[in-house]
C-alpha cells in the first residue's frame, strides 16, 4: 500500500488515475490500455513531483525523512552487502533489536556494518523500539568497533533514529554514559568510519555512531539535536510551531552541509527514496565503495587524525570573535588567514570608514578646486 | 478620589513590588525547605542551606572562590566563536537571548575555565554556568572547554570540571551537537596525556554533556541530591506512562545503579579531590622517595663498594 503525505494529494490523484488507466478489466467493450494515455499521465506526475520535490520546506523534508515507506538499514544492508552475518549483545546485559550489527561484504571489502533500524510494520516497530536504542545497543556497537579495529575492518554505520530512548531502565543502565562512551570510541578508531544519515538523525542517539570519518545525508534526510516538536514546544511553548523549529534549526541535508557538518550529500530518486528504494541503494553502495577507496592507503594513524582534523576545525573555520592563540598542538587550531583579515578589519570598521569618507571628500574638494 | 485609587494606588503598589521582588538588594532570600535564609550565612556555609543541607547552584566564580587555595586563581581568556552559527530566532532572537545572558552573568559563554592551587597542586578547573541559557553546551562553551584541556595539557595538570547544564544549546541544533564529539575528543586527549580528570556533577547534570564530557570522567562525583540524567523527568514518564519514584535521577540514585563513584558534600570536596589526586599523582611515594634518597643512596654505595 502506498502512504501519501499531506502536501501530495495532486500526486496521489494523479496516480490513482494511472492505476485505473492501466487496468483493462474495468472498462466497457475494447479490453485495451490507453497508452497514450499512461504516458501523460506519467509525465505529469514526473512534472509534478520535480517540483513538490525540489521545494520541499523543513517541515515536508521532515515528514519525507520519516515517512512510513521510506526505506530503512534492514532493506539497505540486504541490499549492499554480502554475506551478511548478524551479530547480538552486550556481554553484560542485553540485546539491543533497535540496532543491527554484523560483518560483510562489500564488492570483495569485509565492514562492519552497524544499522539503526525502525521497523517496517507495527510489529517489527514494537520489537525495533522505533529505532530508539537503549545502553546495551550502544555497549553493543562499542564491542564491535573495536573488535573491527583489531583486525582492520572499516566500520559502515546507518544512522535512523528519533534518538535514544527515554525509559527508566536506560536511565538506571547509564544510557548518557554509554553514549558518551560510544563517541569515545568512534573518535579513537585506527579504521575509517562511514555514517550515512538515512532518515531522522536524531540528539544523542545519532551521534553517538555518527562521529566519524565521513558523514553522509540522504537528500531527504534531517540531523538535529532535538525533534522539532520537542524544540517548537520548549522554545515556543506551542508544538504546533513545528515548521518554524524545523526552519530555525537548520536540519536539512544542504543546510549542514554548508556548515561544514555533513561531509556528502547523497541525492535522491525522483519523488524520494521511497518511490525507488533499489536506485536508492545504488547511490549509497557507490558513495560507500568510493568513500572507503579515499582511505585505502591511509595509515592507522593519519584515518585517525583525519577524523580529529575534521571535528577540530568545525565552527572554527567559520572564524573567531576573540580568538587565543595559547594553544597547543593536540588541539590547537591555526585561524585560517581571510577570518584574519576580516576580524582586523571588522574590528577597525569605524576607522576604515572614516578613512574611505575622508578620502572621497578630498577627491572631491581636488575636483573643485 | 477616582483617579487616585485609579492611577496613584497602583504606582505605589508596583513601586513597592518592584522594591521586593529586587533579589539582588534584599539580604534574605528563600531555600526548598522554605525557610528564610540569610544571604550571608548561605554564602559562609558554600551556599548550602543551614537548615537543609540542599546545595544550592554555584557560578564559576563562586565556584572558584571555595575551591582553589587561598581564593587564589586566574580566569583563562578563552576563544569565542562567532555568535550564532545558524541565525537562530524563535519567540526571541537569540542573539538577543546571548546579549541578555552576557549582562547578566558578565561571561562569554558558559564554561569558565581557571587555573590555581589545591592544597599545593597546581590543576586547571572548568565550571558551567547555569545563568548562562540553562548552562547549555554550544560552540563557545565547546571551544572554551577544548581550550581548558589544552591548558591542562601544556603545563601538565590534572582537570577538574564542575558540570551544570541542562544539555546541547537547542538554537545551535547541529553545531551544538558536534561540541559533544568535540569535547570528547579533548577528553581523549586528556587520557592520552595520563592526566588525572575529575568531574564534579552538580545540579542539574543532563543531556549532552552528561552523554559526553561529563560523563568520561575518570572520577565522577556527584553533589548531595543533584540531578544527573540523559533524559528529562518529564519526557520519561511520558514515554512509559508511570510515576517515577521522587529520588529517580539524584546523585544517590544514580550512584546506587553503578553510574557514579561518589557522593561527596560540597565542603568536603576539597579534601577528597586533593585526595584523590595526591593518590592517582603518587604524591606520597614521591615524598617518600626525596626523604629517604640520601638513606638508598648510602646503601646502594657500600653494597656496589662490597660488591667490587
Amino acid at each position: 500500500m502506498r502512504n501519501y503525505l499531506e502536501f501530495e494529494k495532486e500526486i496521489k490523484n494523479l496516480e490513482e488515475e494511472l492505476d485505473s488507466s492501466k487496468n483493462p478489466f474495468d472498462k466497457d467493450g475494447i479490453s485495451e490500455v490507453d497508452t497514450a494515455k499512461i504516458e501523460k499521465i506519467q509525465e505529469e506526475i514526473n512534472e509534478k513531483l520535480k517540483i513538490t520535490y525540489s521545494s520541499l520546506n523543513s517541515w515536508q523534508k521532515t515528514m519525507v525523512a520519516r515517512h512510513e515507506n521510506r526505506p530503512r538499514a534492514n532493506f539497505y544492508i540486504k541490499e549492499i552487502f554480502s554475506d551478511f552475518t548478524l551479530l547480538s549483545g552486550d556481554r553484560l546485559f542485553g540485546e539491543d533489536k533497535s540496532i543491527i550489527a554484523g560483518f560483510g561484504v562489500i564488492e570483495n571489502k569485509s565492514v562492519l556494518v552497524l544499522g539503526q533500524e525502525k521497523g517496517e510494520d507495527l510489529n517489527s516497530r514494537m520489537e525495533r523500539n522505533f529505532g530508539m536504542m537503549k545502553p546495551e545497543g550502544y555497549r553493543k556497537c562499542i564491542r564491535l568497533m573495536n573488535l573491527a579495529n583489531r583486525f582492520r575492518i572499516p566500520v559502515v554505520s546507518f544512522i535512523d533514529t528519533p534518538g535514544a530512548y527515554p525509559g527508566i531502565g536506560a536511565e538506571q543502565r547509564g544510557q548518557a554514559m554509554a553514549i558518551a562512551n560510544s563517541i569515545e570510541c568512534c573518535m579513537s578508531l585506527k579504521v575509517p568510519n562511514i555514517s550515512i544519515i538515512i532518515g531522522e538523525g536524531g540528539s544523542g542517539g545519532a551521534i553517538a555512531l555518527a562521529s566519524s570519518n565521513k558523514v553522509i545525508m540522504l537528500e531527504h534526510s534531517i540531523y538535529s539535536v532535538i525533534s522539532p516538536e520537542g524544540c517548537a514546544s520548549i522554545l515556543w511553548r506551542d508544538p504546533s510551531k513545528s515548521l518554524e523549529a524545523a526552519d530555525a534549526m537548520k536540519l536539512t541535508a544542504k543546510e549542514l552541509l554548508n556548515l561544514g557538518i555533513v561531509d556528502e550529500v547523497i541525492d535522491e530518486p525522483l519523488g524520494g527514496a521511497h518511490r525507488d528504494n533499489k536506485e536508492m541503494s545504488k547511490k549509497i553502495k557507490k558513495s560507500i565503495l568510493q568513500n572507503l577507496e579515499t582511505f585505502k592507503n591511509l595509515s592507522g594513524e593519519e584515518i585517525f587524525n583525519q577524523r580529529k582534523t575534521k571535528f577540530l576545525k568545525i565552527g572554527r573555520d567559520q572564524g573567531f570573535r576573540k580568538p587565543s592563540d595559547a594553544l597547543g598542538e593536540q588541539l590547537g587550531y591555526v585561524e585560517p588567514s581571510i577570518s584574519k583579515i576580516t576580524r582586523f578589519i571588522q574590528e577597525r570598521k569605524n576607522l576604515f570608514i572614516g578613512a574611505i569618507i575622508a578620502l572621497i571628500l578630498a577627491v572631491i574638494l581636488t575636483i573643485l578646486m | 478620589m477616582n483617579w487616585i485609587t485609579k492611577f496613584i494606588k497602583p504606582k505605589i503598589k508596583s513601586l513597592f513590588k518592584k522594591k521586593s521582588s529586587d533579589s539582588k538588594d534584599t539580604l534574605w532570600t528563600t531555600c526548598e525547605c522554605k525557610n528564610l535564609v540569610y544571604k550571608d550565612d548561605l554564602f559562609n556555609n558554600l551556599s548550602v542551606c543551614p537548615t537543609c543541607g540542599s546545595h544550592h547552584k554555584l557560578t564559576p566564580e563562586e565556584r572558584f572562590k571555595i575551591f582553589f587555595d587561598n581564593k587564589e586563581y586566574e580566569v583563562l581568556e578563552t576563544p569565542l566563536p562567532k555568535d550564532d552559527p545558524l541565525k537562530f530566532e524563535d519567540t526571541k532572537k537569540y542573539t538577543e537571548r546571548l546579549k541578555k545572558a552576557r549582562e547578566q552573568t558578565k561571561q562569554s559563554d558558559a564554561i569558565l575555565i581557571a587555573h590555581g592551587k589545591l592544597e599545593g597542586t597546581n590543576v586547571t578547573v572548568g565550571a558551567q554556568n547555569f545563568s548562562f541559557i540553562g548552562g547549555s553546551l554550544g560552540a563557545a562553551a565547546g571551544e572554551a572547554f577544548i581550550h581548558g584541556v589544552q591548558h591542562a595539557i601544556n603545563n601538565k595538570n590534572p582537570f577538574i570540571f564542575f558540570s551544570c547544564s541542562g544539555g546541547a544549546r537547542m538554537q545551535e541544533s547541529a553545531v551544538a551537537l558536534m561540541q559533544m564529539t568535540r569535547s570528547v575528543l579533548g577528553v581523549n586527549e586528556l587520557k592520552k596525556a595520563n592526566l588525572p580528570y575529575i568531574v564534579v556533577m552538580t545540579n542539574p547534570t543532563a543531556g549532552g554533556v552528561t552523554a559526553s564530557f561529563a560523563g568520561l570522567g575518570d572520577i565522577l562525583i556527584g553533589e548531595p541530591k543533584a540531578i544527573i540524567a540523559f533524559a528529562g523527568r518529564r519526557v520519561i514518564q511520558d514515554t512509559v506512562k508511570e510515576e517515577l519514584p521522587e529520588e529517580f535521577q539524584t546523585a544517590e540514585f544514580v550512584k546506587e545503579h553503578g553510574g557514579i563513584d561518589l557522593v561527596v558534600e560540597r565542603k568536603y570536596l576539597r579534601s577528597t579531590i586533593s585526595t584523590l589526586l595526591s593518590i592517582l599523582l603518587k604524591k606520597k611515594e614521591a615524598q617518600a622517595i626525596s626523604t629517604t634518597d640520601v638513606a638508598t643512596f648510602e646503601e646502594t654505595v657500600s653494597k656496589t663498594s662490597k660488591a667490587v
